[in-house]
C-alpha cells in the first residue's frame, strides 16, 4: 500500500499537474470510489487516508459536510488540509486569536501616536536587511480620542532657543514637504497634509527683546529663515496689530506654519502597516524584568534591570498576552510617567539615580475656536503674544483658533478633558483683544482640551535609553512641540536602537541622566 | 507599467481571492472608483499578494520621482562661470520654457528641446520675464529662479509640481516681481496663496482655474484684500454661491402671457 502510494506521489509530482479536473484512475483502494479527485489536483501521498473505511457511524465526524456521504466530507477535509499547508492559504486555528498581539516581538512600542508611529516607521526603514526587526505598536485607544496628536493645533516652527530643537524641526518640516515620497504606498492616494506656509510671529516686550535677538541668531545659524521686525515694520506689514508694548518681533518667513496632524497620523499608520508593523489594541499593564548587580568603576553597587516580557491587556477584557521582547520604547505621551513607573523607573531612595522618576506629567490645555468677521485677513501668521496667548486663522471663513498656557498656579486638573470657558474670558481674550483690536467683537464657536506631555524639569523632550533599565528607550516629554519634532525624533530613536548612537542629529543633551545630574536644557520659547 | 499586458497567471487559486483584503484594501476600494481599468486592478491584485510585485511597483514609483528630481537639479558650473541669470535661463530653457532678457527678445527651445547658447554671452544682463508654463519645476528647481533678482514677470501656468510649499518660497523676489500667473496649477490651494502677501510690488496676479482651491470666489476676494494694489484675475465672486437667485430673476424677466 505504502509503496504504491509513494509511486503515485513521485510519479505524478505535486506541481507537474495542470489545473482543472483530474479524473485519474486512483488505485488507493475503495475509499475514493468512482468520484476521483474532483477539483483537487494532488494525490494524497499519505497512506493513512486509505485506512478510513466507509463507515456510517463515522459520518458525523467530518465538519462541514452536507450529509451527502462520506465521500464529500473527506474531499473537503483533504482540500482544507492542502490549503492550510500551501503558502498564502488561511491558517484556521481552533479559535480566533487575531486580536491578541504576537507572543514574541523584537521591539514593543508603547503608544501609537505620532511619535510611536514615527519610531516604527524609521525602524522599518533603516533596518538592514529588510524585514529583520519585528515591531509591535501597542495603542490603548484606536479612536485616539485623548491622544495629544489628534487634539493638537498643528503648528510647526523653527523658532526655538535650543539648537537641537531647531534641527529637529527643520528635518521634520522637510519630511512633511516630501511626505508623499516618504510615506508613499503603492496604489493608495497621495496625502494632503494641508500645510499653511504662513509662518510664526513671536512678539516680545522690552524684557524679552534681548533673549529674542540671541535666539534669532541661533536660529539663523542653524539655517532657519527668521527675520526680526521693529514695531514700525510690524505696523506696515500687519496693520491689524496694536504694537503697544511690543519691542521686537521675530517672523518666520519660510517652512513655518500649521498643518493637519490627523492626516500625518493616518499616513504614518497606513505606511507602517504596509511595512509589516503589527498593531495591538490593548494596554500595557506589567513589565516582567530581571535584575543583575554590577559595580561601577568607582566601586558602587548598581542594579541593572532588563525587561523580558510586556503584559498587554486586551481592551474591555481581563485577558492579557505576555509579549516577549528585546526592547521597549516608551512613546506613551501624556501617560509616559505611568509606564515608566511600571518599569521600575524611580523606585529607590530620592536623590539617587534609581530614585529619579521620569518627570513627565499630563497637563491640560484648552483650545478655543471663535469667529470674528472683521478679523485679520488671509496673511495672518501664527501669532504668539509676549503674554503667552496665541492664535491662528482656520480656513477661509474668518475663524480663529487660539489659547494660552496657564501659569503654574492656575494649572487645571488633568483628570478629564472638560473645557473651562471662564478661562477664555479671563485669561485668553483680554491679551488677544489688546493685541488685535478687531478681536473685541468675537463669538466663541467651540472649544476642546488636550494634554501636553509636560516635562516639569525643563520642558524639553527625553530621548534615549534609561541608564538603569537598559532596554527601555524614551521618546516623550516634548511639552507641546512633540508633533512638530516627531519625524526627526523617530529617526533619532531608530538610529539609537540600530546603531547604538545618534548619527544625524545629536540628541545626547536630551538623555534621561540630566534629571539626576540636574543639567537643565531649558527651552524658552514654549507656547 | 510594463506588467499590464501579461497573460493571467495560473498560480493563483480562485479560493484564495476571498482572503482578508486588509486595511489597505479597504481604503483603496473607496478611493479608486474612478480607475476601474482591468490592467490597473490586475496590478493591484498582484501587488497585494506578491512581495516581488510590490517591490517592483515601489521601485517604478521611486524612479518616476527621481526623474522629476533630475530635471530640477541645479547647474552650479554655469552659475559659477556665467552668473546666476545665465544659470536660471539655462535651467528654464532646459525644462522647455521661455526666457526674456532685459532689452532682448524671447528665447525659447524648439520642439526637440534644443536652444541656442548665445545668451551665455550676455554678461550681467538680468532676466526680466520667465514663462515656465507646463514645466516640471518643483521646490528644488525654484533655487535657480530665486537667484534672478530682477525678475519682473513669472508665469507658472499648469505646472504639475508647483504647490503651496513653492509659493512660500517666493518672498526673495518681492522687490521686483510685478506679474505672477498660477493659472491651472493642480496642487495650489488657498493656503499657499496666503503666503503671497510678501510680494508687495505685485500688480497682476492670475489665480484662475485652481482646482485645489475649495472656494474660488471667496479666495479671490480675500486675496484682493490681502494685496490691495494688485489686480487679481480669478474666479468670479458669485461662483461659489448656489444658483437660487439666478432662477428667480429669470422668472421675473420672462414675459407673462397676456
Amino acid at each position: 500500500m505504502l509503496r504504491r502510494a509513494l509511486q503515485l506521489g513521485l510519479g505524478r509530482g505535486l506541481l507537474g499537474r495542470r489545473l482543472g479536473t483530474h479524473r485519474g484512475g486512483s488505485t488507493l483502494g475503495k475509499v475514493e470510489g468512482s468520484g476521483g479527485y474532483r477539483g483537487s489536483w494532488v494525490a494524497p501521498v499519505s497512506s493513512y487516508v486509505t485506512f478510513r473505511t466507509r463507515d456510517p457511524a463515522h459520518d458525523g465526524k467530518t465538519v462541514g459536510r452536507l450529509g451527502e456521504g462520506d465521500q464529500n466530507g473527506k474531499m473537503s477535509e483533504i482540500k482544507k488540509k492542502i490549503q492550510s499547508v500551501l503558502p498564502g492559504g488561511a491558517w484556521n486555528p481552533p479559535y480566533d486569536t487575531s486580536y491578541l498581539p504576537p507572543e514574541h516581538s523584537d521591539v514593543v512600542i508603547v503608544g501609537g501616536g505620532v511619535i510611536g508611529l514615527s519610531v516604527a516607521y524609521w525602524l522599518k526603514r533603516l533596518e538592514k536587511p529588510r524585514g529583520a526587526i519585528r515591531v509591535l505598536v501597542v495603542e490603548r485607544d484606536h479612536t485616539y480620542s485623548q491622544a495629544s496628536t489628534a487634539l493638537s493645533v498643528g503648528g510647526i516652527r523653527q523658532q526655538f532657543s535650543v539648537p537641537e530643537n531647531i534641527q529637529l524641526s527643520l528635518f521634520s518640516v522637510e519630511f512633511l514637504r516630501n511626505i508623499n515620497e516618504y510615506l508613499a504606498v503603492v496604489d493608495d492616494p497621495p496625502l494632503d497634509i494641508q500645510f499653511n506656509p504662513s509662518g510664526y510671529l513671536l512678539l516680545a516686550s522690552e524684557k524679552g527683546a534681548a533673549v529674542m535677538e540671541s535666539n534669532v541668531k541661533v536660529q539663523r545659524q542653524e539655517g532657519a529663515k527668521v527675520c526680526l521686525m521693529s514695531p514700525e515694520q510690524l505696523r506696515n506689514k500687519f496693520p491689524w496689530i496694536n504694537t503697544e508694548g511690543v519691542a521686537l518681533a521675530s517672523y518666520g518667513m519660510e517652512y513655518e506654519g500649521w498643518f493637519d496632524p490627523w492626516c500625518l497620523l493616518q499616513g504614518l499608520r497606513r505606511k507602517v502597516q504596509s511595512m509589516g508593523v503589527l498593531f495591538c489594541h490593548g494596554e500595557v499593564t506589567r513589565f516582567v524584568s530581571s535584575s543583575s548587580h554590577t559595580e561601577t568603576t568607582s566601586g558602587e553597587e548598581v542594579t541593572l534591570k532588563r525587561i523580558h516580557e510586556v503584559h498587554v491587556k486586551i481592551d474591555r477584557s481581563l485577558e492579557y498576552q505576555p509579549v516577549e521582547c528585546a526592547l521597549v520604547i516608551n512613546a506613551a505621551g501624556a501617560w509616559s510617567g505611568q509606564i515608566a513607573e511600571l518599569a521600575g523607573v524611580g523606585k529607590g531612595p530620592p536623590g539617587t539615580l534609581q530614585g529619579t522618576k521620569l518627570p513627565v506629567e499630563r497637563r491640560k490645555r484648552y483650545v478655543y475656536l471663535w469667529h470674528c468677521p472683521q478679523g485679520p485677513g488671509l496673511e495672518t501668521p501664527f501669532v504668539v503674544d509676549a503674554s503667552g496667548a496665541y492664535f491662528r486663522r482656520e480656513g477661509l471663513g474668518n475663524n480663529y483658533l487660539g489659547g494660552c498656557s496657564p501659569t503654574e498656579e492656575e494649572e487645571p486638573d488633568p483628570g478629564n478633558l472638560e473645557v473651562d470657558h471662564d478661562f477664555f474670558q479671563d485669561k485668553v481674550w483680554p491679551p488677544l483683544a489688546q493685541r488685535v483690536p478687531a478681536f473685541e467683537t468675537l463669538k466663541v464657536r467651540s472649544a476642546w482640551a488636550g494634554y501636553y506631555d509636560y516635562n516639569t524639569f525643563d520642558q524639553n523632550g527625553v530621548v534615549g535609553p534609561h541608564p538603569l533599565v537598559v532596554n527601555m528607550y524614551f521618546a516623550t516629554g516634548f511639552s507641546g512641540h512633540g508633533l512638530q519634532q516627531a519625524p526627526a525624533v523617530g529617526r533619532a530613536v531608530a538610529e539609537m536602537v540600530l546603531d547604538g548612537h545618534f548619527q544625524t542629529i545629536n540628541l545626547n543633551p536630551f538623555h534621561f541622566s540630566r534629571f539626576y545630574l540636574g543639567e537643565k536644557v531649558q527651552e524658552h520659547n514654549i507656547i | 507599467m510594463g506588467l499590464g499586458k501579461t497573460k493571467p497567471l495560473h498560480l493563483v487559486m480562485p479560493v484564495w481571492n476571498r482572503g482578508t483584503r486588509g486595511i489597505r484594501g479597504l481604503s483603496r476600494a473607496v478611493a479608486l472608483e474612478g480607475s476601474q481599468k482591468k490592467g490597473r486592478s490586475l496590478l493591484q491584485f498582484l501587488a497585494d499578494r506578491f512581495y516581488d510585485v510590490q517591490a517592483l511597483r515601489e521601485y517604478l514609483l521611486q524612479k518616476q520621482v527621481l526623474k522629476v528630481h533630475q530635471k530640477n537639479r541645479p547647474f552650479t558650473y554655469i552659475k559659477e562661470r556665467f552668473g546666476p541669470h545665465a544659470a536660471g535661463a539655462y535651467f528654464i530653457l532646459k525644462q522647455g520654457g521661455a526666457v526674456k532678457f532685459q532689452g532682448k527678445e524671447w528665447i525659447r527651445s524648439d520642439a526637440h528641446g534644443h536652444f541656442s547658447l548665445d545668451f551665455l554671452k550676455f554678461q550681467a544682463v538680468p532676466v526680466e520675464a520667465v514663462n515656465a508654463s507646463g514645466c516640471a519645476i518643483n521646490y528644488q528647481g525654484l533655487d535657480s529662479l530665486l537667484a534672478l533678482k530682477e525678475l519682473r514677470s513669472l508665469w507658472l501656468q499648469r505646472c504639475p509640481h508647483v504647490d503651496d510649499w513653492c509659493l512660500g518660497r517666493l518672498h526673495p523676489l518681492a522687490n521686483s516681481l510685478q506679474e505672477l500667473s498660477l493659472a491651472g496649477c493642480p496642487r495650489i490651494s488657498e493656503r499657499g496663496l496666503a503666503s503671497l502677501h510678501h510680494l508687495q510690488n505685485l500688480r497682476r496676479l492670475d489665480i484662475s482655474d485652481l482646482h485645489a482651491v475649495s472656494n474660488p470666489g471667496l479666495t479671490r476676494i480675500l486675496v484682493e484684500e490681502m494685496l490691495p494694489s494688485c489686480q487679481v484675475l480669478g474666479a468670479d465672486w458669485a461662483q461659489g454661491l448656489p444658483s437660487g437667485p439666478d432662477e428667480q430673476s429669470q422668472d421675473k424677466a420672462s414675459p407673462i402671457p397676456a
